[in-house]
C-alpha cells in the first residue's frame, strides 16, 4: 500500500477527531482505524510507524502505536 | 394474465375526517366531507360518465358530461366540482340528464376523426367508452362543418405523439402539467372554436416540457400517446414492478404484449410516486432489449485479446479456477467483489455473502462508496440508524424546505415534483448550492435563500448557520433536554458559538454575504417544520461524513426530527443504494448496519451459512485499487459496476483494472471496466428477474420479472453459478427465498417477505415484530441510538485549493434526461436532450480566456486532463465550472483527484482545482484511451463449423 496516501489518510481522521482531548481523539482515531482499515493496510501503517512514522501527526502517531499488537 | 387496472374515482381523495352520507341513486352513501360526488358515487359502485375529470387532478368541471340532479336544487350541476352535503339526494341517470350527455357527446363528437379502427388509442380510449356509456348513435351535425380534423401532428418528442385533431380539449394534460409536475409547458391558447393545447415555441420539443409523461397519463383520448403504443399496438397484459433508475423508487405498470414492453406506465398506488412519473422511468426502458446488449459469456486470457464467446459452464468454470488459483497463489484476501445498487438487494445480498463466507475475506464494497457513504456513518452516529428519517410523503407538511448540495428536478424528479407542489401551497425554501439549480427560480417556486457558497465550504456554512440558532437563542431546548445528550449538545453549542463559526467570519470562505446566511438560519429554526433533504453536493467532499453530522445537528438543536414534515433526508442517487447498503455491502459491516468484529452476529451468520467468517474488515473500493496497484489484490467480481467511468482519478483506476490478473465484470453492455476485464458475464436487466429494491425513504418495493433473461441468467442465478463452482452451494429456487434468509438474518428486515409485500404493495424498514406494517418516520418517540448525538463539526479546509495554476473550482453533477455513467440512457432517445457534457462556465471566466459558447475546452487538474465544449452561463459563480459525467468520451473523472471523505473515503468530486483553455481536439489521454478502447473490445467471430 502507498504510505503516502496511509499517511495522509490517518492524518484526516487525526484532524476530524481533534475536537477531542488527546486521551480521547488518540482512542477515536484507533477506533476508526480498527474498524475500518483492511489489515494489509493496518499493517502498512504499523510498520511505517516502526520505521520512525514521518508525517504522521502525534495523535496519529500515538493511536497508531496503540493499534500494536501486545507483544 | 390480464391488464393491471386501477379505479378512477374521478376527483382526489377529501383529507377531512368528519363524515357526511348523503343517497346516490337511493342508496345510502357516507364519506369524508369535501368529497365530491363523482367521487362519493364511485365509491358506492356508480361510474358517472366523465371526460375532464380524474382522481390525479382537482376537479375542473369543464367537459359538462358528469351532470346529475340533486333534489330541491335547480339545474345539473357537475358532479366532480359539486361537494357532498349531508342528506343530499343524488340522482345520475335521468331522462334529462340522459339526453344532456348524449347532446355533449355529439358536440364533441363531431369534431373528431372517426378512425376508432385505427387509431391507436382503441380500445382504451375514454372518449370511445363514454360514447358508449351515454348510448351516442349518431351525430345530428353531420363533419362538414369547420372542424380541427386536418391540425397537424406534432411528433417532435421522441416518446410521445401530440395529435391535435383528436383533442377534446379538456385541459387535464395542462393541469397535469401544472399540479402533477409543475412545469407549466402547455397552456390552453385562443378562445371558443379556436381553443387548443399548446406547448410553449410551438412545439414540445422546443417547449419547456420535460417529458416526464404526465399529460400522456391524463390524456382521455389518443390526443398525447406514446409512441411505442403507436408503433406496437394495446398492452395486453400488465405486471407491476419498481423503476430501476433513482432512488425514487418509482412503481410501474409494465404494460406488455407477450414478452415485449409496450409501455410503462406509472402505477397510481405505488407509495413512492402516486402515479407521477420522469422521462427516465416512463420512457427510457429501450436500453433493456438495446442491440448492444452481450447476451453470451466470453473470456480472454489478456485484455489485449478479442474476447472469445463461451458457454455459461465454461465461463463459470474458469471464473471459479482463476479466483481459487489467485488465492492459492497470492492469499485469500487478493480477491473480492463490488455489489451493485442497480441490482436488485436479493443480488447484493448474495454477492456478499460470497465474497464473506466462499472468498473467506470481507473484500465486498459497493458504490455508496463514491455517493451515499458518508450517510451511513454520519446518521449512524448521531441518530443511530444509517438511513434518512422520513417517508417522501412527509414533505406535504413541511413548512420550510432546505435543500442542500442536492438537484431534485434533475436527480429525483418525481420527488421534485412533489416538493415543488408542496412549495407552491406555500412552503418556503432555501437552496444551499454553488450552481443555480433550476428549484432556485421555476415556474411559481423561488427559493426565499440561495446560499450560492464555494465548493469546499459547506461545514463552515453548516457550523455558520448552527452560530445563529444557538447565539440567538433559536435552539429548541425542550427537545435537546428531553431528547438528546445535554453535555454534547452544550459542548457543541459552545463550539458553533466561537466567533470564528459566525456567518461574518465565514462570509469571505463561503463567498455568501453573512446577512443571507443569518436569515436562512433564522427561517430554518422559526419557520414551522423545518426539513432537510440533500444529496452528493454535501456528501462527495473530503469533509462529507462531518457535513453529514453538521445538518443532523441542525435538525436536533432546532426539534426537527421525529414527527411528518421534518427531518434530515438523504436523496439517494441510484435505484437501490439504500439497499445495497443495507443488505452489507460494506467491507466491514453485515447486513444491517452490524460491524463484522461484533462477535455475536458473526456467531449468527457463521451458524447460518456453516462457514467460519473473518473479523477484520475489508478493502473499500479505492483501496482495492492501490491495492491492485501495490500488487497484492488481483482478482474481483464486479456485479454492475462501472468505476472506470465513475470513480475518480481515471489513470488510477485504469492502472489498478490493468494490474489484476482476472477482472470479472457482470454487465449488461460491454462498460468501460469490461474493457479491462478477463472473463465478461452477461447480466440482467430489471424486466428480466425478480427481487426487490429500496428506495430513498427506506421503502422495500417488488421487482417483478416480466421477460426472460436475455442471457438466460438471472443475476442473482450466476452469483449463485460461482458459489457453487467454488465449492460452496447456496440453495435457493428464487429470489424470495433469498428474502426470507435476509429476514432471519436482519433484525430491521424481520417481518418483511414477498407475501407481506404483495400485500401491502411495500413497506419501509424497520420492519419487524414493533412495526409489522413498517416505519415511515423514524426517531418518534426517541432516537434509535438512544440519546441524540451532537458531535462538534470543526471546518477543515479541503487540501484541493486553486493556484495560479488550476485557478477554478470543478464541480460536477448529473441532469434530468441521463443517469450516472448513461450506459442505459445513452442508448435511449433521452440523448436528444443531452448527446454529450459540456462544461458550463461564467461568462466571465469565458471571456477571459477567449472562450465562446460551443468552443472546444481543455479542463487540465493535477491529475490529469480531458477535452468538452463550453457552455457559458451564469448559473454557475465566477471562479467555478461544472459538468456531468454521463458519457465515456469525456471521462471527466480523468481530472477529478484522490482525495475523500476522511471517514469513508467518499471521493472529493465536488472539489477540483482545474485550469479551462481553449482546446483544438482530444487531450492525449482521450485519445489513448480511444485507442485501448477499440482493442480492448474486439469479440472473435466464431469459426465455421
Amino acid at each position: 500500500m502507498d504510505d503516502k496516501k496511509l499517511v495522509y489518510m490517518a492524518n484526516q481522521i487525526g484532524k476530524a477527531f481533534a475536537y477531542q482531548d488527546e486521551a480521547a481523539s488518540v482512542a477515536s482515531i484507533a477506533g476508526h482505524i480498527r474498524s475500518f482499515w483492511e489489515p494489509r493496510m493496518k499493517k502498512a501503517i504499523l510498520a511505517y510507524e516502526q520505521a520512525g512514522g514521518t508525517g504522521l501527526d502525534s495523535r496519529v502517531l500515538a493511536a497508531v502505536r496503540s493499534l500494536r499488537p501486545a507483544q | 394474465m390480464g391488464l393491471v387496472q386501477e379505479t378512477d374515482y374521478g376527483t382526489p381523495a377529501a383529507t377531512a375526517t368528519e363524515m357526511v352520507t348523503l343517497t346516490i341513486d337511493g342508496a345510502a352513501v357516507t364519506v369524508p366531507a369535501g368529497t365530491s360526488i363523482m367521487r362519493a358515487a364511485m365509491d358506492s359502485g356508480v361510474a358517472i360518465p366523465k371526460l375532464c375529470a380524474t382522481d390525479s387532478l382537482n376537479a375542473f368541471g369543464s367537459c359538462r358530461l358528469c351532470l346529475v340532479e340533486i333534489a330541491g336544487r335547480n339545474g345539473t350541476p357537475a358532479s366532480c366540482t359539486t361537494p357532498v352535503a349531508a342528506g343530499m339526494q343524488v340522482s345520475t341517470q335521468t331522462p334529462t340528464l340522459k339526453k344532456l350527455r348524449r347532446g355533449v357527446m355529439e358536440l364533441y363528437i363531431s369534431d373528431h376523426p372517426l378512425d376508432c379502427l385505427t387509431c391507436a388509442a382503441n380500445g382504451d380510449c375514454e372518449l370511445q367508452d363514454m360514447a358508449g356509456a351515454v348510448g351516442l348513435r349518431d351525430v345530428r351535425y353531420g363533419f362538414e362543418g369547420e372542424n380541427h380534423l386536418t391540425a397537424p401532428k406534432d411528433i417532435s418528442n421522441p416518446y410521445f405523439d401530440f395529435d391535435p385533431s383528436k383533442c377534446i380539449v379538456c385541459s387535464r394534460c395542462v393541469r397535469a402539467c401544472e399540479e402533477t409536475q409543475g412545469t407549466f409547458a402547455l397552456t390552453i391558447q385562443g378562445r371558443g372554436f379556436e381553443s387548443k393545447v399548446a406547448p410553449g415555441m410551438g412545439e414540445f420539443l422546443k417547449s419547456e416540457c420535460v417529458s416526464c409523461g404526465a399529460c400522456v397519463q391524463a390524456c382521455p383520448t389518443a390526443t398525447l400517446i406514446e409512441k411505442s403504443v403507436v408503433e406496437t399496438g394495446q398492452p395486453e397484459h400488465s405486471v407491476v414492478t419498481t423503476c430501476a433508475y433513482c432512488g425514487v423508487g418509482c412503481a410501474f405498470k409494465a404494460e406488455m404484449r407477450g414478452n415485449e414492453v409496450v409501455r410503462m406506465v406509472p402505477y397510481k398506488d405505488g407509495k413512492a410516486n402516486h402515479g407521477h412519473s420522469c422521462v427516465k422511468g416512463r420512457f427510457a426502458w429501450g436500453y433493456a432489449t438495446h442491440k448492444d446488449r452481450i447476451t453470451k459469456p466470453m473470456i480472454r486470457a489478456k485484455i489485449t485479446d478479442p474476447w472469445r464467446e463461451v458457454s455459461w459452464d465454461e465461463a463459470i468454470a474458469h471464473t471459479a479456477s482463476e479466483f481459487l488459483r489467485i488465492q492459492k497463489t497470492y492469499g485469500k484476501g487478493a480477491i473480492g467483489g463490488i455489489t451493485s445498487s442497480r441490482c436488485t438487494n436479493e443480488e447484493t445480498y448474495l454477492v456478499q455473502k460470497l465474497v464473506r463466507a466462499v472468498f473467506g475475506n470481507n473484500n465486498v464494497d459497493t458504490c455508496a462508496r463514491v455517493c451515499h457513504s458518508p450517510t451511513g456513518y454520519g446518521l449512524k452516529t448521531t441518530f443511530g440508524t444509517s438511513a434518512g428519517t422520513q417517508d417522501f410523503d412527509s414533505v406535504d407538511e413541511a413548512d420550510v424546505i432546505v435543500v442542500i448540495g442536492a438537484n431534485p428536478t434533475d436527480g429525483h424528479p418525481v420527488f421534485a415534483a412533489r416538493m415543488k407542489k408542496r412549495l407552491r401551497e406555500g412552503a418556503r425554501l432555501i437552496v444551499i448550492d454553488p450552481r443555480r439549480i433550476d428549484l432556485v427560480r421555476t415556474p411559481h417556486v423561488e427559493a426565499d435563500y440561495h446560499l450560492p457558497l464555494l465548493p469546499g465550504t459547506n461545514v463552515a456554512m453548516a457550523n455558520a448557520l448552527a452560530h445563529v440558532i444557538v447565539t440567538e437563542g433559536l435552539v429548541n431546548e425542550t427537545f435537546v433536554r428531553e431528547r438528546c445528550d445535554w453535555d454534547e449538545f452544550q459542548s457543541w453549542a459552545a463550539f458553533v458559538a466561537q466567533a470564528h463559526n459566525s456567518p461574518e467570519a465565514v462570509a469571505g470562505m463561503t463567498g455568501v454575504p453573512a446577512e443571507n446566511i443569518r436569515k436562512a438560519a433564522r427561517l430554518y429554526a422559526t419557520g414551522g417544520n423545518g426539513a432537510i433533504y440533500y444529496g452528493l453536493g454535501v456528501t462527495e467532499h473530503s469533509q462529507g461524513t462531518t457535513m453529514v453530522m453538521c445538518m443532523a445537528n441542525l435538525a436536533m438543536a432546532t426539534g426537527n426530527i421525529g414527527r411528518r414534515g421534518v427531518g434530515v433526508n438523504p436523496l439517494r442517487g441510484q435505484n437501490n443504494v439504500q439497499g445495497s447498503c443495507d443488505m452489507g455491502s460494506f467491507p466491514h459491516e453485515f447486513s444491517g448496519y452490524r460491524h463484522v468484529s461484533d462477535a455475536a452476529t458473526r456467531t449468527m451468520f457463521e451458524s447460518l451459512w456453516g462457514v467460519a467468517l473473518e473479523s477484520e474488515p475489508g478493502l473499500r473500493i479505492p483501496n482495492m485499487f492501490d491495492a491492485a496497484v501495490d500488487g497484492s489484490f488481483k482478482g474481483l467480481y464486479v456485479q454492475g459496476e462501472d468505476m472506470v467511468q465513475s470513480d475518480p482519478e481515471t489513470a488510477h483506476v485504469v492502472a489498478g483494472m490493468s494490474a489484476l490478473e482476472c477482472l470479472v465484470v457482470q454487465d449488461l453492455f460491454l462498460n468501460e471496466t469490461a474493457k479491462f476485464a478477463h472473463v465478461f458475464l452477461p447480466g440482467s436487466s430489471f424486466l428480466e428477474k425478480d427481487g426487490t429494491f429500496t428506495n430513498a425513504e427506506r421503502r422495500i418495493s417488488r421487482v417483478r420479472k416480466v421477460m426472460p433473461p436475455l442471457a438466460g441468467k438471472a443475476d442473482w442465478e450466476t452469483t449463485l453459478a460461482i458459489a457453487k463452482a467454488m465449492g460452496f452451494a447456496m440453495h435457493y429456487s428464487h429470489p424470495s427465498e433469498i428474502m426470507d434468509e435476509i429476514a432471519t438474518a436482519t433484525p430491521t428486515f424481520a417481518g418483511v417477505s414477498y407475501k407481506k409485500l404483495d400485500e401491502l404493495g411495500s413497506v419501509q424498514w424497520p420492519c419487524n415484530d414493533k412495526a409489522e406494517a413498517g416505519t415511515p418516520i423514524m426517531h418518534i418517540d426517541g432516537f434509535v441510538r438512544g440519546k441524540g448525538k451532537f458531535v462538534i463539526t470543526e471546518y477543515v479546509p479541503t487540501d484541493e485549493r486553486t493556484s495560479a495554476r488550476f485557478p477554478l473550482l470543478l464541480t460536477t453533477g448529473r441532469i434530468l434526461s441521463q443517469y450516472n455513467v448513461g450506459a442505459q440512457t445513452r442508448r435511449t432517445q433521452n440523448v436528444v436532450w443531452h448527446e454529450e457534457d459540456r462544461l458550463e462556465i461564467h461568462p466571465f471566466d469565458a471571456e477571459s480566456r477567449g472562450v465562446r459558447e460551443g468552443d472546444l475546452v481543455k479542463v487540465q487538474s493535477r491529475a490529469g486532463a480531458t477535452s468538452l465544449r463550453a457552455r457559458i452561463t451564469d448559473r454557475v459563480a465566477p471562479g467555478v465550472v461544472y459538468t456531468t459525467f454521463h458519457h465515456p468520451d469525456t471521462q471527466i473523472n480523468v481530472v477529478t483527484t484522490d482525495y475523500s471523505d476522511w471517514a469513508t473515503n467518499c471521493p472529493e468530486y465536488k472539489v477540483t482545482a482545474v485550469q479551462v483553455l481553449l482546446s483544438n481536439g482530444p487531450s492525449e489521454w482521450q485519445e489513448r484511451y480511444r485507442e485501448m478502447s477499440e482493442a480492448n473490445t474486439r469479440i472473435a467471430t466464431p469459426a465455421a463449423e
